[in-house]
């Protein structure tokens, strides 16, 4: 009954005002803020019937391909387009941060009740397989009063190209030189040594199914299957367990590094500050500065800066760390910048 | 569904018409909607074996700068990193030579046990139930596969089969290494279990095929049933029964979701069992979402090419094995 009735309430509204045009924004790219993106369109349509939202979680190089290539008005990314990639559309992109994730390391030890500590160079070596034991001098000296087996560590990793991937092997990069000049950070990498799972949830089923396993996966995703995650000492020196409070704080960290003019294309990983988790990632929609068709660059507008805004604050409910409000009079200078036919599109 | 040969159609009555032309002359010079419908029944016929030579110039195009980049050393150098732009099939290609193998090794005893049971030994009112089940593997999405895989079969083989296997074959090299669980083992026993309806089903309709004057004939000739099966019956559908082999291994070839989860998805080739793999198909899903760079998209494009070619090597080699071993006459040929 309702709902014919807001149907017929729908229609009613349509006949009235048919000069408020319907707009559709297609977008589409990285899986890891779907769920966010989703509930933001749906929110945003509500108050704003007439425009309509939809986005692909088709993954970030998919996303990036679309949107270069013209075929959705804007993009999701967990990885930065490169130098190259933003040189082939001329320049015509403005990345723009929308929340922030962190990414853990998640292990199978049965019997191990205790949150294990990792260091930034014991991790590294743990995924370059110089480290092969569980109960190897440089895991135990870390976690003084745990008892730890004696089995081998099987490294597990995504084997599907991913954001995720592109966070873990940014901060290895980061912290290990032999990691930076044996692997190197991406979105997929030539593993040293481990499994390869699909998805966060295949990562999270072989971890689970093998003993002696570390693997890495989204926060939001581990926090939901109950996994058991480590703590891991950041560039401060403190062990920091991954908490949506200390992602939001390894963005602070690093806020002094962007400066007003950012392009926001920032690598969180291994911030400053006593309480950051140090492997915290950036996820960005992907705008173009000028747009052919202006209703829909105005459209775009509008939402992305009520995501900013009023959308920020549905994040911790499903487990995305919101921005620092610091970046905001930034964004906002940004998506001022958008044009649509060299005129101006905001509208505030 | 195999069908007995049929007896030849008899001709129709010749009808009386004023010129002396065989009868399909005159359907192709005189009637027009003759004409139109034999030109669309030829066109849509051509159309099909169009798709695969566009298909396969398409792959050959987008692969074009990887095939430039490495040439024909992509087929044997094992390195893949999408960082340093390095590409290499080798373990691809092998990975899925050697599960699709492991899978026959076990699918296809299985498959031809349970075919002769249901067609020879079976009584009658179990073979229809049988018959079913089996069928009904092949209904289950192979997402299901990968899920009971990962979540049944790896913990079942870590418990009670890899240890009797290490204990006994360990000094072999294909047993050799430690057993993490996913492993080209768990992957050529997912396809084995894939691959038993198809092999299965069209066995039986094979076998249902042989006359049973061939089984009389051999048992008025003093032979036991199994003598039978084995000297009368197998020999006269051989060509079926190879072409049921071949369609199961076309189906290991290229199967992904299940053989992705359980596999490993290891860049590496070994010969032991128990080690990681990766097959191609495998690697194609996984890969090709965030293939970033143009080199990347173009080197995937090639494991592509190279799947599709090594599948239709494998089906022509099936369809040169039956016409050789037939000589298109026995049981079952006609059904592949």
């Amino acid at each position: 009954m309702k709902t014919s009735r807001s149907i017929a309430l729908a229609a009613l509204l349509c006949a009235a005002a048919p000069a408020a045009a319907q707009v559709q924004l297609n977008g589409a790219g990285a899986t890891f803020p779907n769920i966010i993106y989703q509930k933001w369109m749906l929110t945003f349509n509500q108050a704003n019937p007439t425009i309509q939202l939809n986005y692909q979680s088709i993954g970030s190089g998919g996303g990036i391909r679309q949107f270069s290539d013209g075929t959705v008005d804007f993009g999701g990314t967990d990885a930065p387009m490169s130098d190259s990639a933003i040189a082939a559309i001329q320049g015509n992109v403005l990345h723009i941060p929308t929340v922030l994730g962190a990414i853990v390391a998640t292990y199978n030890l049965p019997g191990v009740t205790q949150q294990l500590n990792f260091t930034p160079d014991l991790l590294a070596d743990i995924f370059l397989g110089k480290v092969t034991k569980w109960n190897d001098a440089r895991i135990t000296s870390i976690n003084a009063g745990v008892t730890l087996p004696t089995t081998d560590i099987v490294v597990v990793h995504r084997a599907d190209g991913s954001g995720t991937s592109y966070g873990w092997t940014d901060y290895l990069t980061k912290v290990s030189p032999d990691w930076a000049s044996r692997v190197g950070k991406g979105t997929s990498v030539n593993w040293p040594v481990g499994l390869g799972g699909r998805g966060n949830e295949g990562v999270a089923a072989t971890v689970n199914q093998t003993p002696g396993a570390i693997g890495y996966v989204e926060l939001g995703y581990a926090t939901i299957n109950k996994m058991a995650f480590g703590q891991v000492r950041n560039s401060a020196g403190k062990f920091v367990a991954p908490t949506l409070e200390a992602v939001t704080a390894a963005a602070a960290g690093v806020l002094a590094k962007m400066g007003a003019t950012t392009d926001f294309r920032v690598s969180l990983t291994n911030p400053d500050g006593a309480a950051a988790y140090p492997i915290a990632t950036m996820t960005w929609l992907l705008l173009h500065k000028d747009y052919a068709d202006a209703a829909k660059a105005k459209a775009l507008v509008q939402f992305v800066w009520w995501a900013e805004t009023e959308g920020q604050a549905v994040a911790p409910s499903l487990g995305y760390a919101p921005l620092p409000q610091q970046l905001r009079p930034w964004i906002e200078a940004r998506l001022r910048s958008i044009k649509a036919g060299g005129r101006p599109v905001w509208v505030g | 569904m195999t069908t007995l040969p049929l007896e030849p159609v008899p001709a129709p009555p010749e009808q009386a018409t004023p010129s002396a032309e065989p009868r399909w002359q005159s359907l192709r010079g005189v009637n027009e909607s003759d004409r139109i419908y034999q030109g669309v029944l030829t066109a849509l016929a051509l159309a099909l074996p169009l798709l695969i030579v566009v298909l396969l110039a398409q792959l050959f195009v987008s692969a074009l700068p990887a095939i430039r980049r490495f040439g024909p050393s992509f087929l044997w150098t094992s390195t893949w990193d999408p960082v340093a732009e390095v590409y290499g099939a080798a373990p691809m290609i092998f990975g899925t030579l050697a599960s699709s193998f492991i899978a026959l090794l076990l699918a296809v005893p299985l498959a031809l046990g349970v075919a002769i049971f249901l067609t020879e030994f079976a009584p009658r009112w179990l073979r229809q139930p049988v018959a079913f089940l089996v069928e009904l593997l092949a209904a289950i999405p192979s997402v299901v596969y990968g899920v009971w895989g990962i979540f049944v079969l790896i913990p079942f083989l870590r418990a009670y089969v890899v240890p009797p296997l290490k204990a006994v074959l360990g000094w072999t090299p294909f047993f050799q290494g430690v057993f993490y669980g996913n492993s080209l083992l768990a992957g050529g026993i997912i396809l084995a279990i894939m691959i038993v309806p198809y092999i299965a089903a069209v066995s039986r309709e094979v076998l249902l095929a042989v006359p049973g004057s061939q089984r009389e004939a051999a048992l008025a000739m003093g032979a036991t049933r199994w003598e039978a099966v084995r000297s009368a019956v197998l020999p006269y559908g051989r060509a079926g029964l190879i072409g049921a082999v071949i369609l199961g291994l076309g189906r290991a070839l290229g199967e992904t979701m299940a053989v992705t989860m359980v596999i490993g998805n290891r860049h590496d080739i070994g010969l032991s069992a128990l080690q990681p793999a990766y097959t191609m198909a495998a690697a194609l899903a996984n890969e090709f979402s965030e293939a970033t760079t143009d080199l990347y998209l173009s080197a995937l494009f090639e494991v592509g090419l190279i799947l599709f070619v090594i599948t239709v090597v494998v089906n022509a080699a099936a369809r040169l094995l039956i016409w050789r071993v037939a000589r298109g006459a026995a049981v079952g040929s006609q059904a592949l």
